[in-house]
């Protein structure tokens, strides 16, 4: 390598250096400071703890509530992949398969869930969950989780379907396979990379669901985690080390997801973004 | 269908179509897998959006019928009021800090790290690391590192000897501490969308520059920024919407105050419309999210579209 081939690599590392620390010196002081008393978080917030205390995380960790709050998360989110999974793909077969009066009017109707903000219409959101009497239940933040899904979902799904071989189709047609059976026994099966992909979006946006949680769910029993991170902030207002050892706890789950799914959250976003 | 038969000589019209579909099995396929999704989207997005159309020109409370029908009060109390002012000025803000800071930071980082080492690898993953946490965590997180009484500012001031500082107290620097935590949260995402479209620039036309003798900068600017226009509007737009949406950052950071001054459109809506139940005014400050929204996604059609595909 020449001389300024070597400065220039020297200076692009020190950038990524830089915007690296930046990126983690909230998180390291964050899982540090689940170690820490709270007076030695005041006096040096980044250094390593003087003693690890081990009694914060314990605590979190042996509370049932944490474990409550992780649970309905887990069990919210998983409804509603399966949900938008099952009723996305159904209407995106039909779009993709069968031609028909008013199919086109159809598809754009139920992509104009892309064209605005989750928040425009919460209070009326929130009206209709109270009278429908879902207030306080799993299905007050499932059903319309899934439902703001679909427009991305059924996009998403079209597209792969099309691309699906129609000879295949018509071979299955010609020894009886009627359309249903066709998409259970057929279409789903080879659509797995997309169904994971769509799948693994849904769960991340629900995770990490705040707003809606936190219009429609009340009481503790049934708090998403971060409805309960909130909860345990207002709790613990100046004993930092509580709140960052139940930050860090509640991420861990996040993180290990993130590595496993990696390649289809990244392939969601970039596939969503150019496609969106 | 009884007139399938009184009209024997006619192409095949429309109750002839259905007997074909329903012998098939097309219309029952249809009839099964498409009104669910319908059904949903309809009853929890379209009905809703509707009804804030509706209750945006009422006095209501949420109980009982609206029936109190106030014309354009709503709007002209949103309008009037100098905090939703502050919110959609913030909501201006934090688009211009992601067009003039956060893109361009997100552009930099992934020329920097495009090509596909372990060492960039480890980079893009440190990067993106904000962006797959909760927002609510983020903020936080934040709130700690900007908590000068008990936090990490606390101690930084602590370990320079000088007075403590409230970062989120200040009504001037609060605004520009949440735009901190903004691009520190979604710059990650910007950048892999970089990233994606920069890996998908020819490697024989960056070559053939290269031979011709073209400089580092002459690449990026005329070679590989021009072949990811497409996902620079596609970062813009989502800059854009993102800026419409944001809230869930906020209430842990400031929850909006001190005195109002760090709301945003979302966070205005949730504690003027809901908190204090006022379903209609909160209906209108929704109406005028769903317009500028719709008017940014017809835009951005019409703009970045056509010059990605003449």
């Amino acid at each position: 390598m020449t001389a300024p081939h070597v400065w220039r690599n020297v200076l692009r590392i020190a950038l990524l250096l830089v915007v690296a620390s930046f990126v983690l010196a909230p998180l390291w002081a964050t899982v540090m400071g689940g170690f820490k008393t709270n007076p030695e978080i005041r006096t040096s917030a980044f250094a390593l703890p003087d003693a690890w205390n081990t009694e914060f995380y314990g605590a979190i960790l042996s509370d049932p509530s944490f474990w409550r709050y992780l649970g309905n998360s887990l069990l919210i989110s998983s409804a509603a992949v399966v949900l938008t999974l099952i009723v996305g793909s159904a209407a995106a077969y039909v779009f993709a398969q069968i031609r028909f009066f008013g199919a086109n009017f159809l598809f754009s109707y139920l992509l104009l869930g892309l064209m605005f903000p989750f928040a425009t219409a919460i209070l009326p959101l929130f009206i209709k969950v109270r009278d429908l009497g879902l207030l306080d239940t799993y299905w007050a933040v499932i059903l319309p989780q899934t439902a703001f899904g679909l427009s991305l979902a059924i996009l998403l799904f079209r597209t792969f379907f099309a691309q699906l071989p129609k000879e295949l189709f018509e071979a299955a047609y010609i020894d009886g396979c009627g359309y249903v059976r066709f998409f259970i026994m057929f279409t789903l099966p080879l659509s797995t990379p997309i169904l994971a992909t769509v799948g693994v979006f849904v769960f991340v946006q629900s995770w990490n669901n705040f707003l809606l949680p936190l219009v429609v769910l009340n009481s503790r029993e049934v708090f998403t985690w971060p409805l309960g991170m909130m909860q345990y902030r207002g709790e613990f207002v100046t004993q930092w080390n509580q709140t960052l050892a139940f930050v860090t706890l509640s991420l861990v789950p996040a993180v290990v997801f993130f590595l496993a799914a990696q390649k289809y959250i990244v392939a969601g976003l970039t596939g969503g973004a150019v496609k969106g | 269908m009884s007139e399938v038969s009184t009209s024997p000589n006619a192409a095949p019209g429309l109750s002839e179509r259905l007997r074909r579909a329903a012998q098939n099995g097309r219309l029952t396929a249809t009839l099964i897998l498409l009104p669910p999704a319908l059904i949903l989207f309809t009853l929890f997005v379209m009905l809703p959006l509707g009804e804030s159309g509706v209750y945006a020109f009422y006095d209501w409370n949420g109980y009982g019928a609206p029936e109190d029908f106030v014309g354009f009060r709503n709007f002209e109390q949103m309008f009037g009021h100098s905090v939703f002012s502050v919110a959609a000025g913030n909501t201006v803000k934090i688009v211009i800090v992601s067009l003039l800071v956060q893109l361009p930071l997100a552009l930099l980082l992934a020329l920097l790290i495009y090509k596909k080492t372990p060492t960039n690898a480890a980079f893009r993953l440190i990067f993106f690391v904000p962006y797959i946490m909760a927002e609510v965590a983020a903020g936080l997180i934040w709130s700690f590192v900007f908590d000068g009484n008990y936090g990490v500012t606390a101690s930084i001031a602590n370990s320079l000897g000088i007075d403590r500082f409230f970062v989120l107290a200040d009504r001037e620097l609060a605004f520009y501490a949440v735009m901190v935590v903004i691009v520190w949260k979604y710059f990650g995402f910007h950048m892999m969308i970089y990233i994606a479209a920069l890996q998908g620039v020819p490697d024989d036309q960056v070559e053939a520059a290269q031979i011709e003798g073209a400089s580092r900068r002459q690449i990026v600017r005329h070679v590989q920024i021009p072949h990811i226009r497409p996902a620079i509007a596609v970062s813009v737009f989502f800059s854009i919407i993102g800026a419409l949406q944001v809230f869930d950052v906020i209430i842990p950071l400031t929850n909006g105050g001190p005195s109002n001054q760090t709301h945003t459109i979302v966070t205005y809506l949730y504690e003027f419309g809901l908190t204090r139940l006022r379903i209609g005014f909160g209906s209108a400050v929704g109406v005028v999210l769903f317009i500028v929204a719709v008017l940014v996604a017809v835009f951005y059609q019409r703009i970045f579209m056509r010059r990605a595909n003449p």
